[in-house]
């Protein structure tokens, strides 16, 4: 299947003329800020526009359409009525200046969320600004370091990260004006305490975890590791990517950490979007309550209003023009109050019985577990270095041939500490059916390997392009484009 | 179980599979002094017919006013079609393409998305998007420091005229990395940034120059001008824009002699509801020699085993799950969903129906600044040409005023007056090309009674 260009649908003169004005208006603009000559913008029916985009769709894998067991990404059922309540005209039309007593009830909304993820991580505050997981483990590392200067405890800029945290995490560290000291994992899965105790000084400013880890697995010696970073002055940072493995079983703030970000996009089930909109909501512990970002939704007796940087002079400040993408929050909203206080746990229940199923099955049919001594978390890993090592098939390999069978394939190469790795999670939301028939592939895929490897390498087949060159890619740029 | 398929037999058979008694026991490496007891404190579940009942009590409590108000967020005419094809699952409920031969839909729409930004600003290449247009100067900020190598000082002027908020972020996301910023006045008659500002500066080590055109008071700027002294001078000129805006005004590329190195923006006029303030995307365009520096998702064409072309993430060597602490940027995602309205939105109106929008949009703020500015103690700010804002002065405080208007369902623009003391009582105006005559009547109406209603200050 193949689809042109929508530029090469366009016809000079055509348009959707009924989504524009008609009657024909000049411009009073200087001569010298004129645009002299037409954007390349397509020239389209409203049909051709409306048939092309929808093909272009059709080239998609997506969760309403496949088993989407991409590993620490969360790729749950989006409910539609998320969607649909979301999108009221009301909540739609409102601008973000509009006076407050314009916006009672979305402000209630907002407040009420806040309240929730209060109680489900166990913080003592919430903000919901934050655009995306990465700006809200910039919020959260920016706190850290304003909490020190407020100590004058300039020296602490070293933030402590394992070798298998995300990327995000290092990347953010710098953003902030840190360093970034990475320490190493146990061949077990947990963390290396005697490296972290080494580690540990007057100059650290935190540590960021991801608990379950990226490996998939419970840090068993969380209590520890709280012991160790608190008493060297440091604080606790939690990367929530994985807050879907403990919904309701244990809470971060229980833990001890003092401050955390939210991917509402995976836990709470907002909708990816081909790559965003996130939302990376942060809780914070008592201690770093002044320090939120802006704004947060306060309450004055029955009124909901704005707090902003006169409510809270130490505000790390705003990290977007309004207030976040609070569409993004409706619809988290509407998830948990689906879901409500016995749903939430069920979330995690059912994401790591699938997990553990789904680990267990293709352990019984050979594949190597790279942790099979623990229990997985919602997500766990197979290694295929085996396979790549007799039969020359790569992890990659499987995944693009998972594509063929029908399945998106799972993390792969991610965490970068175990060889030719796939990330699995398929939380909670996909039936037992779902789960055997992924078991089935990945036992016809391994036949192929071993009888026809060439089926792997040349994988995929069925797809409407079969794999791409990105060395290619990137070394004879084309990023637009031209008119023949 | 709402959203969980699991029958009871079902959970048998995968706990015997497990080898599990039952599914607490898959917790069992948790200490057990942390676990929860419950979440009393979240509400019991709410079914869809209950939960639409109550969205619908909320939505209907917050009302639809007559807004007049833009100040960074615009609210335009959306096609249908843009929405219902948003919605396909197949866009709405896919992640990240990082498996491309799987996610060609949202790869070429990238791709096609690129083309269009890179058309309009005038400039060679787009990124996939940013989170929105304030992280976004922040962003293009922190990229000119990379970008600008004849540049050690790390110093950026920011104009006054921009809009304040974008300022503020800016200052968060890009601060911690020993950026200086120093401000540029403007001039007080015509609300344009005073381009004399700048020569002061001349001959010393200047990173960027920001420009916002139209300025944050609707204001047209002297780009000309002020990109050739950036350039003269060794800095790099990034222009903050407005999309709708460039259907009708020349394009970053093309300002000066040698165009704008960066610009970047709020697309949320193309085709992204107002929603409360977000998601809206950050879009970011720059010269093809920059592109190594430019941080967030960017797609590249190239081909397939069997020589066909196709669609990928690419040049990934400078993001952030490569290059983990060296990265251009932690950005980690795009806002794709958003920029598939986008798309969708210029694929519908064209380079003639933007340009209907933007001109439109113009007429109906002149029409508005007449009619108010005809109420007494209403006086226009600024005589310089604008686009589709424009700052009015109030003989009184303007939050009462607008209070009132909110009564009678009329959300009559942004007091900028906190952000802009020097303007004394200001207001900032807006109407699109969705007012019509009949609501500019309805709001001078208001205006003149409330205004009759109240004091002006002493």
């Amino acid at each position: 299947m193949h689809e042109k260009l929508i530029f090469e649908h366009s016809a000079p003169g055509r348009s959707a003329d009924a989504q524009y004005p008609q009657v024909p208006v000049e411009a009073p603009i200087p001569a010298a800020l004129r645009r002299a000559s037409a954007p390349l913008l397509p020239e389209v029916s409203e049909l051709q526009a409306v048939r092309h985009f929808t093909r272009l769709s059709q080239l998609n894998f997506s969760i309403d359409t496949h088993f989407y067991p991409l590993g620490s990404c969360t790729m749950k059922y989006n409910p539609k009525a998320c969607n649909q309540y979301a999108m009221l005209p009301e909540l739609l039309n409102r601008h973000p200046l509009a006076p407050e007593s314009t916006g009672q009830g979305i402000l209630q909304i907002l407040f009420e969320l806040q309240e929730m993820l209060k109680e489900v991580t166990g913080m003592r505050g919430v903000s919901l600004t934050p655009m995306a997981g990465a700006q809200g483990e910039f919020a959260g590392v920016a706190m850290i370091r304003a909490y020190h200067k407020a100590r004058k405890d300039f020296a602490r800029v070293e933030i402590i990260v394992p070798d298998a945290a995300h990327g995000t995490n290092p990347a953010t560290a710098t953003m902030c004006g840190c360093t970034v000291k990475e320490i190493p994992t146990l061949h077990n899965g947990d963390i290396d305490l005697e490296s972290l105790k080494a580690a540990v000084g007057p100059q650290t400013a935190g540590i960021m975890l991801t608990n379950p880890s990226t490996i998939g697995v419970f840090e068993r010696h969380i209590d520890e590791v709280r012991r160790i970073v608190h008493e060297a002055g440091g604080l606790l940072y939690y990367d929530g990517a994985n807050l879907n493995a403990i919904l309701g079983k244990v809470r971060p703030g229980d833990m001890g950490f003092d401050v955390i970000h939210m991917n509402l996009h995976k836990t709470f089930s907002t909708p990816h979007g081909g790559g965003g909109p996130g939302s990376g909501a942060v809780g914070v512990s008592e201690r770093l309550l002044p320090f939120m970002p802006v704004p947060i939704v306060g309450r004055d007796g029955e009124r909901f209003r704005w707090l902003d940087e006169k409510d809270l002079p130490q505000t790390i400040g705003r990290l977007s023009n309004f207030m976040g993408n609070t569409g993004v929050l409706l619809r988290a909203y509407i998830y948990m109050r689906m879901l409500g206080r016995d749903g939430m746990q069920r979330v995690s229940e059912f994401a790591t019985l699938n997990s553990n199923y789904l680990a267990a099955r293709l352990r019984a049919a050979g594949f190597e577990l790279a942790y099979p001594e623990r229990r997985a978390s919602h997500e766990f890993i197979v290694t295929l270095r085996r396979e790549a090592r007799e039969w020359g098939t790569n992890a990659m390999d499987f995944a693009k041939r998972l594509l063929d069978y029908g399945f998106h394939a799972p993390t792969t190469y991610f965490p970068l500490l175990v060889p030719e790795c796939l990330l699995i999670e398929p939380t909670e939301t996909e039936s037992k059916e779902e789960l055997d028939a992924f078991v089935d592939a990945m036992i016809a895929i391994r036949r192929e390997a071993e009888t026809d490897p060439d089926k792997l390498k040349g994988a995929p087949w069925t797809l409407p392009v079969r794999r791409l060159d990105d060395v290619r890619a990137a070394k004879q740029l084309d990023l637009t484009w031209k008119a023949a | 179980m709402p959203f969980i398929p699991h029958t009871d037999n079902d959970i048998r058979t995968m706990l015997e599979a497990i080898g599990a008694p039952d599914i607490e026991a898959l917790f069992e490496e948790i200490p057990a002094n942390l676990r929860a007891p419950g979440l009393p404190g979240v509400p019991p579940a709410l079914n869809e017919m209950e939960i639409g009942r109550l969205m619908a009590d909320f939505a209907t409590r917050d009302g639809r006013p007559l807004n007049f108000i833009g100040a960074g967020a615009y609210e335009h005419h959306i096609p249908s079609a843009v929405w219902a094809i948003v919605t396909r699952g197949e866009f709405y409920s896919a992640y990240t393409p990082y498996q491309a031969e799987a996610s060609q839909g949202t790869l070429q729409l990238l791709y096609e998305y690129q083309t269009m930004m890179a058309s309009l600003t005038g400039l060679d290449i787009s990124n996939a998007s940013l989170y929105d247009g304030a992280s976004g100067l922040a962003e293009a900020c922190l990229m000119a420091v990379r970008a600008n190598r004849k540049s050690k000082s790390q110093r950026i002027l920011l104009p006054v005229a921009l809009n304040p908020t974008y300022r503020d972020v800016t200052q968060v996301v890009a601060g911690n990395q020993s950026i200086a910023f120093e401000l540029l006045p403007y001039d007080p008659k015509g609300g344009q940034t005073l381009v004399s500002a700048l020569e002061p500066y001349s001959g010393q080590d200047i990173t960027a120059v920001v420009l916002q055109h139209p300025n944050f008071f609707g204001t047209l700027e002297d780009v000309d001008a002020a990109t050739d002294w950036a350039h003269a001078n060794n800095a790099l000129m990034i222009g903050v824009v407005n999309p709708t805006s460039l259907a009708v005004l020349k394009p970053p590329g093309q300002w000066g002699k040698l165009g704008a190195d960066i610009a970047i923006g709020d697309g949320q006029p193309l085709g992204v509801p107002l929603s409360s303030g977000g998601p809206y995307f950050g879009f970011m365009a720059t010269r093809t020699e920059h592109v190594r520096q430019m941080p967030g998702r960017i797609i590249g064409r190239t081909l397939d085993l069997d020589g066909k072309s196709g669609f990928t993430l690419t040049l990934q060597a400078r993001e952030q799950h490569i290059r983990r602490s060296k990265a251009t940027s932690n950005i980690c995602t795009n806002q794709g969903l958003l920029v598939t309205a986008a798309t969708i939105y210029m694929s519908l109106l064209g380079a003639k129906g933007l340009a209907q929008v933007a001109s439109t949009s113009m007429l109906r703020t002149q029409q508005l600044v007449d009619a108010l500015t005809r109420v007494p103690g209403v006086r226009l700010a600024f005589d310089r040409p604008r686009f589709h804002e424009a700052v009015l002065l109030l003989d009184r405080p303007v939050k009462p005023v607008l209070e009132a208007l909110a009564h009678r369902g009329i959300v009559g623009g942004a007091d900028i007056s906190a952000r802009y003391p020097s303007l004394g009582n200001a207001l900032l105006v807006c109407a699109t090309e969705t007012r019509t005559l009949a609501d500019i009547e309805t709001y001078a109406q208001a205006l003149a009674e409330t205004m009759r209603n109240s004091a002006a200050a002493a």
